[in-house]
């Protein structure tokens, strides 16, 4: 067990270490960050003295080792753009990404979770073709023209809910919420939707198939002619069983909801980091994108690495069969 | 060889050739094509047959774009400021014009706008499909074939890209790629950022299939026969092993064309893909979304369906190709 942790926690590393290399190169060969940091009347002199003090003549190796100490505590830079460190910036736009998952990762998983046990046992029901009909289409839509047909109906006709922004927050002083207003709530509602609706239909897709054929088993068969009462035995014999692999896509389906948030946060104009990212490809702002990159891949790397160590001391099974996959 | 008699019927062909024609290679291939099971699944499939129509009447109104398109988009001389905002349908009230699927703001036609579009929209899919299964393929046989560290290397990069989204990857290499070129060049160059970016995101399932089946077929009777009499090792990998993994290849490449499509979609919509002036069907929903809130719903509608339209259609066919390969899987 410790040694399958410890090879998975040296994996991780290796990987951000990898990362690292990836944004580092990207830090320190995309444009150049002299002339960025410069402007066009430097001197020769001052061209000289500014990169003796960013210690861009040391040797290569050097170099990524102190970017790799620097990323470590936290430490990007400035950003061309703002011209503020670059944690700043990103701690600012943070909560407002971290909301919008956290709902939409819930809506997700409660949705998901009912609709697919729905489903598989109302199998042939006109209802459940519908939901898998419209789960199709809905895996075919891109994220971003759900988006808009939400904002087309429910902000433009229906003047429900407002089409973009985070509304009112509340300043906690380190984490500005939107949970505590009315307006942040609904404001809420539409990107939380958007961004959830493609999980929500893989986690329904899932659930539906693993109920079905959990269903078909033998243990089912016999509660069912012991006299089980039909919701015991949908929910506590049957759902229990489906949960392992539901919790383990969830938690990775995790990470691909805050990457996506990016599509989600540039239609709502959302204020959170993705939105940040997208600006700075605009504007080739390389050291928002190399610390955007790094925290998008621990955010990865974590989730992957608790999801492996959760399945292995779940499932008994896991334990010989898939020392090295992912 | 055989003779004529097995070539389906009478043709052109038949006639210029010189006595006793040998049936052309493709003509050949096209009735065992025609013949395969492939084929009868297809014709039995009622979902296959309209999904490839749909696919078709698209490609076909994206080829022939500038024949079909009652105005040119892109020839601002054409345009007409008097036909801005004409809805669909309805001759315009000051100049009398028709627009089937209405105009924009500046007067540009809806439908023609959509079928150069459609274009730009399905050259960077396919081509980005090119670049990922030719790169994929490559990397899998070879880290199939030659095994140790180099595949050790190239299925740990595909890991571990395999667990980020390929969006994401797509939007850091764009971003990369945009930092190389020049400010003045990026207009020009972003269909090609664009092809590379989604390319290079998405190689990575073809990799994984063609090592799958290299490691499968390396150490049948026929590879070792090939190795021993002297093959050279690219050629045992192109001519021998590759064509087991034709089946996978083509299945991944239609699902990965829906992808790339919807990525390219995707990335213009964000505003980092195609140039405003060269709009593809994300540019053109990316334009239309300004319109929403002051009613002209048009703008934004049709673009949006034909992107929905290809998209579902490409998915329904990748589906149905997976199922009639391998029945297995069904």
């Amino acid at each position: 067990m410790l040694a399958y942790v410890l090879r998975r926690v040296l994996q991780s590393v290796a990987v951000l270490l990898a990362v690292g290399l990836v944004a580092f190169t990207m830090f320190r060969y995309v444009g150049d960050p002299v002339e960025n940091m410069l402007g066009q009347e430097a001197t020769q002199a001052d061209r000289a003295e500014l990169l003796e003090r960013l210690g861009l003549n040391d040797p290569i190796h050097v170099q990524y080792a102190r970017f790799i100490r620097n990323a470590a505590v936290g430490e990007f830079g400035v950003s061309y753009r703002q011209g503020r460190p670059v944690t700043q910036v990103i701690a600012e736009r943070l909560p407002a990404t971290l909301e919008l998952a956290f709902v939409s990762g819930i809506l997700a998983f409660v949705g998901g979770v009912s609709l697919g046990v729905y489903t598989a046992l109302k199998r042939n029901g006109v209802l459940s073709n519908a939901i898998m009909i419209t789960s199709l289409i809905g895996v075919s839509l891109p994220t971003f023209l759900i988006g808009i047909v939400l904002i087309w109906v429910f902000a433009v006709e229906l003047r429900w809910l407002p089409s973009y922004g985070r509304g009112d927050v509340v300043d906690l002083g380190w984490w500005d919420t939107g949970f505590l207003t009315l307006s942040g709530l609904k404001s809420l509602i539409l990107p939380a939707i958007t961004l959830g609706l493609y999980q929500l239909t893989l986690i329904m897709r899932l659930v539906r198939a693993e109920m079905l054929e959990v269903l078909r088993t033998d243990y089912i068969k016999f509660a069912e002619a012991r006299g089980i009462p039909d919701r015991s035995l949908y929910f506590r014999h049957a759902l229990k069983n489906t949960m392992v692999p539901v919790i383990t896509i969830t938690g990775l389906q995790l990470g691909s909801i805050i990457a996506f948030a990016i599509i989600t946060e540039t239609v709502f104009q959302w204020p959170g980091v993705g939105l940040l990212f997208i600006d700075a490809i605009q504007f080739v702002d390389v050291p928002v994108m190399a610390a955007y990159l790094l925290l998008i891949s621990l955010v990865f790397v974590t989730i992957n690495l608790i999801v492996d160590i959760l399945y292995y001391v779940v499932d008994p099974r896991i334990r010989d069969a898939r020392p090295g996959a992912r | 060889m055989s003779r004529t008699d097995a070539s389906p019927g009478p043709g052109p062909d038949n006639r210029e050739a010189p006595a006793p024609p040998p049936p052309p290679a493709w003509r050949r291939r096209l009735g065992e094509a025609l013949e395969s099971d492939l084929a009868y699944a297809f014709c039995r499939s009622p979902v296959a047959i309209i999904s490839s129509l749909v696919v078709g009447l698209i490609v076909f109104a994206a080829v022939f774009a500038p024949l079909i398109a009652p105005h040119d988009p892109f020839d601002p001389a054409s345009l007409n400021l008097m036909d801005g905002f004409s809805r669909p349908m309805t001759p315009n009230e000051f100049t009398g014009n028709l627009y089937w699927l209405g105009a924009d703001d500046q007067g540009r036609d809806v439908f023609s706008a959509i079928l150069y579009g459609s274009r730009i929209s399905l050259f960077v899919g396919f081509a980005a499909v090119l670049l990922s299964a030719a790169m994929g393929v490559g990397l899998g046989l070879v880290a199939g074939y030659r095994g140790g560290w180099l595949d050790a290397v190239i299925m740990r990069i595909a890991d571990v890209q395999l667990s980020f989204p390929s969006i994401l990857i797509a939007l850091l290499i764009y971003g990369v790629a945009r930092g190389f070129i020049p400010p003045t060049e990026r207009e020009a160059a972003a269909v090609w950022v664009l092809i590379l970016a989604i390319g290079l995101s998405e190689w990575v399932q073809y990799a994984r299939a063609v090592r799958g089946v290299v490691l499968v077929e390396k150490e049948k009777e026929y590879v070792q026969a090939a190795r021993l009499i002297g093959v050279a090792p690219w050629r045992i990998m192109a001519t021998h092993i590759l064509p087991n993994a034709f089946g996978p290849i083509l299945v991944i490449a239609t699902i990965g064309l829906a992808l790339a499509i919807i990525a390219e979609a995707t990335l213009s919509f964000l505003g980092v893909g195609v140039s405003p002036t060269q709009p593809s069907l994300g540019t053109l929903i990316r334009i239309g979304q300004g319109f929403l809130f002051s009613g002209e719903w048009w703008i934004l509608l049709f673009p949006a369906l034909t992107l929905l339209a290809l998209a579902l259609a490409i998915n329904l066919l990748g589906d149905w190709l997976r199922d009639a390969i391998n029945p297995k899987l069904r």
